[in-house]
């Protein structure tokens, strides 16, 4: 699947494209197919998104996953401070990533 | 330490003017990313992984209490309660807000600091010596001078749009502490003969893709040439340095294809013509900044002795201080390389507990080092066990400068952008495994330098071992190299051969640590011996 | 494109050159020219023999990033230029001050400026650090009289 990832202007949050808006969550990500171009340029003329781009994803058992370990980590937090990412409570959550 | 007048004070207020104003129009769309994004790097502010980084400019490294004390609060203020310490004696924020940037630097600003132009294609922070103004071995303080090109560099209206980033180090001893020729203009402030003081100016170093050792074009500027020279250097560079390729485009790449001697023929072609312009600050200017680096009023009847009763902290002392041109006294090193610890790194309470500790102890002063620690210069030893007391009490206590645990790691692909892979979990896993197996505490001085990416932030090729990260075929991969050094004996260091994985390269430095421990001869750092027997014994271990 | 005139963004009390700038090449063989526009590339330099004739050179900015112009134009006011020096092309308005610094006096730019926002960036500095071909006093030199 493809799906888009950027950065929130203001906050400079790491989002994804839902398919109606920009979420936090990767899992929220939404499939894209052709679209891509339009939407990015679309979100970013309307400063919604910043530094937008299409990535390549896969479906797996435990939701999106990014084909790139670079993507991964941006979906997550630094794997080398758990407490700050987006599952602290999870102990698997940096080795799933990697 | 230097202190600003209403004018540096007046120029830092209307920096923080403009750029709140400049964040306004990006928000309202009146400028488009692609033409914010050079004014918000000209003030630090990066997009990076997880959210925008804003890199604060610590003028040749040097820092007050208050100063450090004001960046432990902003830390807590506007970011995650930590800081990241860099190669270029500057502090990083990780997780800012665009529409905080303004109020930050306005907070600087009260503490007399800034942002500016610590990235974009401009003249960067001027680094220098961490330990000047204290080390027995410099034949002048080298800040003035640093101080000096800091305010002609800051919002130089010629070179704020140069082919690539410029960086500059300062520094006034045989002994290089600055990692001096591999910068893009490195100074020594040099004696001549007669016994006059003048700068020495090599140019054209840097790491990058293409490391490259910079050659001296000058061994004596008069120092009332200083920033004359300094701008026929710039100006030949800013109309002949490479545009058509980002990753030709630095000085070192000009000084190479024209060669030093032309290079240096147009410099001083550029530079008989600059002098006519009279651009050069009055001396008195430099007499003027000078003040402000006077020695702090030491205790001439300070003791020289030191009581080593407790062994933990004699292993500290012998360790992390360094000589001090007055007896009685020492520099004391802060590692911020805990055993296991993400190199660099200090907390806010970290942070605020060094501001006090440089208050008390230090006359009020602190350093950062490009090796990514914190320097305190002027301690009395009568102070230093209750300073590594409170230090050992803090975390900040590991004495291991220098060491192998002593490493520089960049950020890599846990928080980098343009990262192929992480840096900080192998500086980690090399810390942990030469602490648990005890070899750490007879190796000696191993300086151990990991990269995430080509672009070398973390300094691979000056390190005695260097990690450079790689992506290969989207998975992580490490590449070995042995035999840089950043020290005055320059060197680059070579590739060992094909890379390894992430445990891999953990076990591949430590079968390059044996064989340096089975062929070392007195007194050998492993670099000495590396020298001496060359990649062979090392490629044979690693490769067989 | 946007007429300086109209845009205000003209420094000069003198009539503007109405001229139109030749290259470089052309200006040596013309030798009637006034005008002349140079590009990024070339050597500055080698308008030089010319200043007594040249009332207008144009420095072209094909993209905001090459600061190749900034030198150009610092090297002209430095060899005794006085006609009307013009960036044109893609400048914005958070360059106009260093340019003006540098010694250009008009402004043509590929997109209108806002006015208010050019006002702002003119006034924005109290003072300079570095003497340059603007004139202005700096703080080296306002400090010790």
């Amino acid at each position: 699947m493809k799906i888009l990832t950027g950065n929130d202007l203001k906050t400079g949050a790491v989002t994804w494209w839902d398919g109606t808006g920009w979420s936090l969550h990767v899992a929220d990500a939404a499939d894209v197919g052709d679209d891509a171009d339009a939407i990015l340029a679309r979100e970013e003329a309307a400063r919604r998104v910043n530094a937008a781009y299409a990535i390549e994803a896969e479906l797996t058992a435990s939701g999106v996953r990014p084909a790139h370990i670079k993507d991964r980590i941006r979906g997550l937090g630094p794997t080398v401070r758990p407490d700050l990412t987006l599952k602290p409570e999870d102990p698997d959550a940096v080795r799933e990533v990697i | 330490m230097y202190q600003y007048d209403h004018y540096d004070q007046a120029m830092v207020d209307a920096r923080v003017a403009e750029f709140r104003d400049q964040c306004q129009r990006r928000l309202e769309g009146k400028l488009t990313e692609d033409q914010f994004k050079p004014l918000r790097l000209m003030n630090g502010l990066y997009l990076q992984l997880h959210a925008y980084m804003l890199r604060v400019a610590i003028p040749y490294g040097t820092l007050s209490g208050a100063q450090m004390r004001a960046l432990g609060n902003i830390a807590d203020k506007f970011d995650r309660k930590y800081g990241h310490f860099t190669t270029r004696q500057n502090i990083q924020y990780n997780w800012i807000k665009l529409e905080d940037a303004p109020d930050i630097l306005a907070d600087l600003a009260k503490v007399e600091m800034h942002a500016i132009q610590t990235s974009g294609n401009c003249i960067r922070n001027i680094s220098s010596d961490h330990f000047a103004g204290a080390a027995a071995d410099e034949i002048i303080d080298p800040r003035p001078y640093a101080e000096l090109l800091r305010q002609w560099s800051s919002f130089h209206p010629e070179f704020s749009y140069l082919p690539r980033k410029f960086k500059i180090a300062v520094i006034a001893s045989e002994t290089d502490r600055a990692a001096m020729r591999l910068h893009d203009i490195g100074i020594n402030i040099v004696r001549n003969d007669a016994g006059e003081l003048g700068a020495a100016f090599y140019v054209g170093g840097g790491m990058g893709r293409t490391p490259m050792i910079a050659p001296l074009i000058n061994g004596f500027v008069p120092l009332d040439q200083l920033i004359t020279y300094s701008e026929a250097c710039l100006r030949v560079y800013n109309r002949y340095g490479r545009r058509d390729n980002k990753y030709k485009a630095r000085v070192k790449i000009l000084v190479h294809e024209l060669g030093a001697e032309e290079y240096t023929r147009q410099v001083e072609e550029e530079f008989a013509l600059l002098i006519a312009q009279s651009i050069e600050p009055p001396f008195a200017e430099l007499e003027r900044i000078r003040t402000y680096f006077d020695e702090p009023a030491f205790d001439a009847d300070a003791s020289d002795e030191l009581d080593r009763t407790d062994p933990d902290f004699a292993v500290w002392s012998d360790r992390n201080t360094h000589p001090h041109k007055t007896p009685g006294y020492v520099s004391a090193v802060i590692s911020l390389k805990p055993v296991g610890g993400i190199p660099g790194d200090a907390t806010a309470d970290q942070m605020r507990l060094m501001a006090e500790l440089a208050e008390q102890y230090s006359f009020d002063e602190c350093r950062v080092t490009h090796t990514q620690n914190i320097v305190l210069p002027h301690v009395r030893k009568a102070d230093l066990f209750a300073l590594w007391q409170k230090l050992d009490a803090a975390g900040l206590g590991t004495p291991n400068l220098d060491q192998v645990g002593d490493i520089i790691a960049c950020p890599g692909l846990d928080y980098c952008s343009l990262a192929n892979a992480r840096s900080i979990p192998i500086a980690q896993q090399i810390s942990q495994r030469f602490h648990a197996n005890g070899k750490g505490e007879i190796l000696g001085e191993l300086k151990l330098k990991i990269s995430g990416c080509i672009n070398a932030c973390g300094h691979h090729h000056a390190g005695h071992i260097g990690i450079l990260g790689v992506d290969k075929k989207g998975v992580e991969n490490y590449q070995l190299s042995l035999g840089g050094s950043e020290a005055e004996d320059t060197s680059l260091g070579k590739i060992t051969g094909r890379g390894f994985d992430e445990a891999g390269i953990v076990d591949a430095v430590e079968t390059s640590v044996d064989v340096y421990l089975a062929q070392r001869q007195d007194g050998e750092r492993f670099l000495d011996t590396y020298r001496r027997i060359g990649m062979e014994p090392f490629k044979e271990a690693l490769y067989g | 494109m946007v007429d300086p005139a109209q845009n205000g963004l003209r420094f000069r009390t003198d009539a503007p050159v109405s001229d139109p700038a030749v290259t470089v090449e052309a200006f040596a063989e013309q030798t009637n020219a006034l005008a002349v526009r140079i590009e990024p590339g070339e050597d500055v330099r080698l308008l030089l023999p010319f200043l007594d004739r040249l009332r207008l050179v144009e420095v072209n900015f094909p993209s905001f990033g090459d600061g190749r112009g900034y030198s150009a134009a610092r090297i002209l006011r430095e060899a005794g230029y006085t006609g009307e020096l013009r960036a044109v092309g893609d400048v914005l308005v958070d360059q106009i001050a260093y340019m003006k610094r540098c010694g250009f006096d008009a402004f043509q730019p590929d997109e209108l400026l806002d006015r208010g926002d050019v006002e702002n960036a003119l006034s924005r500095w109290p003072d300079v650090y570095q003497p340059t071909a603007d004139g202005r006093v700096p703080i080296w030199n306002l400090r010790h009289g």
